[in-house]
């Protein structure tokens, strides 16, 4: 990797990672109050959250500062699910009869956050192999952002992809039809509180095997069903 | 013909081509084409919706989600092993090279690192399913221009790279090999040897393709100058792999960017552009890269060190709280994972960025003023798997 | 024939019928997904050649064809293609279900956009298991339909009923 450190940070050291902290202050002086959080994994990644309304405005810093190739805009939906982790035991699924159970706080990731939907881009900036994610609030009474398609012509599709997932309509999208689900799906998949019907009807069992391998079964019982 | 690679003077071409047509003075009828969802010339279930002007397109718009089968939800709901065999199925063709980001992601998250031979053997494996991935395209790209003969010696001799994944990871395609912490086993006795043998004959195989294809006068006429993107167009759009190198962009995640996890820069080996930035050149440069993946494999076959395959990792793998995006350089172009992690068994939210998806957003753009058989070059040599469009 | 129309196809001539109804097969491939490329294999690469068994890969189109394989993911939005190809292919036609997607939704039985198998749309003759079945896994399916095939009766076919092996 071109950029600094790749050296393990011994405890005392704080490993700092140059470029990317001059990447962030070019970004701040170019938007001012509008960077409200930021986060540096040193060698690896940059991660900035700025102010919704001044999302068009980043795009276009970062393209001015060489970030020109554009990898994706997605969102993330930080309510933890309502219908559990599914996956171990059954002890915190909704089971018909039982309480559900208080909904968890929600906790935002790197550079913070203050709502349950955050829109998330990536740029990428190829002379110096160095990237930026971009992290906007959406506020829940107007799931609404700018758009990047007029900076970026790739984010076209990928707006269309998160509006239809997770119902955020960008402002200024051409063309903001389904990207992948039939015309008269109902619901957004990808918000958490979408459940996936499969599962309720039939609960995963769980990591415990339910039945024996088919040898055992047939010793102990002498005969097959 | 010569290639024009000012990229200003590309786009006034291709606005001027368009013009043009659309403005002649008779009077005729637009129609409206209907490309698939079956279709032999699309890589599967990939709709184009084309507006026609005579012969020439006037729009054409792909409608994608027929494969459409909600990875990013499903993986919210599966462990990371159980993910790690669902995710090979995205890009069906290169199995190996899917798994390989996500892992390295949570490698990331885990603060883990491969031991040296499953890095070496992990960077083989994937270079073998980059051969396993792009020698289909070489023939299928034969076969949609009306070579069958390509088709065919694509299918036999890919058989020879499948044959060595399948002997090492027990799968033709889908291996689920790649392991939190390292890989799941370690190489079959004889496996270097017969590597080798496949490698040489894989060689043999580019020569060939070399001539039946490149060399074809055919094939020249039907893709020199057709589908020129320039690499402005090409960087906005987010085009990765051999699309971006045949415009003339000089990046390749193998050696720019290349995560802790693999070991390209063992290996002596060189990135192929061109400047055309047509569907020549994006044949030319992914003949020219499976060429060199044979060599990085042979080459890295004969320094694999000894040594265990798998770090120490907790037997119940539970990630701890972060988030990372790792991509790789995988055969359709850029793929990466982008995976939320609160410390559970499951993953938060995974993003996959997958490379067709962002390679197919461009054929509005690129298909203007395009006749329709050309409009077949073009999809054929963006290359695609609708598995990762529509994920 | 009339024969066959009114019930009354003897047995010689129902057993020879069946014969060259089975090893003239040509197979339609509905290839979808990462199935495709295993039926590729069985149907185009030398290899594991399907021909050799007397069926004939790549007709025109589907309504020339007498056996669909749907190799892959059905998802909703595909659904109804799926059903038009159905009807497309004139009688007598078979389908062979590939893959677990196809079976029944296989490892995507959880998706909100995959159909769970395709036999919710269409009749199914044979189910191949696997993810991705081996080309040979394909052919065994085809030499099973072969033999369904060996032992049907025309008469019964033509009638529409429902199809039973004695």
């Amino acid at each position: 990797m071109s950029s600094a450190d790749t050296t393990e940070p011994t405890t005392e050291e704080v490993v700092t990672d140059e470029a990317r902290e001059a990447v962030l202050a070019g970004l701040t002086a170019r938007l001012g109050d509008a960077v409200l959080g930021s986060h540096i994994r040193p060698g690896d990644d940059l991660w900035v959250r700025v102010d919704r309304a001044a999302w068009r405005a980043a795009a276009e810093a970062a393209k001015a500062m060489g970030f020109t190739f554009f990898d994706y805009v997605s969102a993330i939906d930080w309510l933890p699910s309502p219908f559990g982790r599914d996956m171990d035991a059954q002890e915190d699924l909704v089971v018909s009869g039982a309480e559900p159970k208080e909904p968890a706080p929600i906790v935002q990731g790197y550079a913070g956050g203050e709502t349950r939907f955050q829109v998330i881009a990536h740029v990428y900036n190829i002379a110096t192999a160095t990237g930026i994610h971009f992290k906007a609030d959406v506020p829940d009474d107007d799931l609404s952002l700018p758009t990047w398609s007029g900076v970026f012509a790739g984010a076209n599709w990928h707006e269309r992809e998160t509006r239809e997932m997770f119902g955020i309509t960008f402002d200024g999208h051409p063309n903001l039809i389904n990207m992948y689900l039939p015309t008269d799906f109902q619901g957004f998949p990808l918000r958490k509180d979408f459940p996936l019907l499969a599962r309720r009807v039939r609960p995963w069992p769980g990591i415990v095997d339910v039945e024996p391998m088919p040898g055992v079964a047939d010793a102990e019982e002498g005969e097959a069903e | 013909m010569t290639a024009v690679s000012d990229p200003n003077q590309l786009a006034d071409l291709v606005a001027e081509a368009t013009d043009t047509r659309v403005n002649l003075d008779f009077e005729s009828e637009g129609m409206t084409l209907n490309m698939g969802p079956q279709h032999p010339a699309t890589h599967g279930t990939l709709r184009i919706v084309a507006k026609l002007d005579g012969e020439q397109v006037v729009s054409a718009e792909p409608i994608c989600g027929y494969m459409h089968r909600g990875y990013e939800k499903l993986v919210e709901v599966r462990t990371y092993p159980q993910i790690n065999a669902l995710i090979n199925r995205i890009d069906w063709l290169g199995s190996f090279a899917n798994e390989v980001p996500f892992i390295l992601a949570a490698d990331k998250l885990m603060g883990v690192e491969a031991p040296p031979r499953a890095q070496w053997i992990r960077t083989i494996l994937f270079e073998m399913s980059r051969i396993a991935n792009i020698s289909l395209f070489l023939g299928d790209f034969g076969l949609q221009l009306g070579g069958m003969t390509a088709g065919f010696y694509a299918f036999r001799d890919r058989e020879h790279v499948l044959n060595m994944i399948e002997s090492a990871t027990g799968g033709r395609f889908h291996p689920n090999f790649d392991r939190i912490g390292g890989l799941k086993d370690d190489l079959p006795k004889g496996w270097i040897a017969d590597s080798h043998v496949a490698m040489d004959k894989l060689l043999a195989f580019c020569d060939e393709m070399e001539d039946l294809l490149v060399g074809n006068e055919i094939f020249q006429t039907r893709t020199r100058g057709i589908g020129v993107i320039p690499a402005e167009i090409a960087l906005s759009y987010g085009l990765s792999g051999a699309n971006l190198r045949a415009s003339g962009v000089d990046w390749d995640l193998r050696r720019d960017g290349c995560p802790p996890g693999l070991v390209y820069d063992k290996a002596d080996w060189k990135v192929w552009t061109h400047p055309d930035g047509d569907c020549f050149a994006r044949t030319w440069v992914r003949l020219q890269e499976t060429r060199e993946a044979a060599k990085i494999v042979k080459q890295l076959l004969d320094t694999i060190p000894a040594g265990p395959v798998m770090a120490k990792v907790p037997r119940i793998i539970k990630v701890p709280e972060g988030e990372a995006y790792v991509a790789t350089e995988n055969p359709l172009g850029e793929m990466g994972y982008y995976v939320v992690s609160k410390g559970d068994l499951v993953p938060f939210r995974v993003k996959i960025r997958s490379a067709s998806f962002n390679n197919i957003s461009i054929v509005p753009w690129v298909a203007r003023g395009a006749y329709v058989p050309d409009l077949i070059s073009i999809l054929g040599s963006l290359y695609f798997i609708l598995g990762d469009i529509d994920r | 024939m009339g024969l066959v129309e009114s019930g009354r196809v003897p047995k010689p001539l129902s057993k020879l019928l069946n014969l060259s109804r089975k090893y003239s097969i040509w197979a339609y491939q509905w290839g979808l997904a990462c199935c495709a490329i295993e039926m590729g294999a069985a149907f185009a690469s030398p290899r594991y050649d399907v021909m050799r068994l007397g069926v004939i890969p790549f007709p025109a189109s589907p309504r020339q064809a007498d056996l669909v394989v749907i190799a892959g993911t059905v998802t909703d939005k595909l659904a109804p293609a799926v059903v038009r190809l159905y009807e497309q292919m004139p009688d007598p036609k078979y389908v062979i279900s590939m893959g677990s997607c196809a079976n029944c939704g296989g490892p995507y039985w959880d998706s909100y956009s995959v159909t769970k198998g395709v036999d919710q749309l269409i009749p199914v003759d044979v189910y191949v298991p696997g993810c991705p079945p081996r080309p040979e896994a394909l052919l065994e399916g085809v030499l099973l339909l072969q033999e369904r095939i060996a032992h049907e009766d025309m008469a019964e076919r033509w009638r529409g009923d429902p199809i039973v092996i004695s």
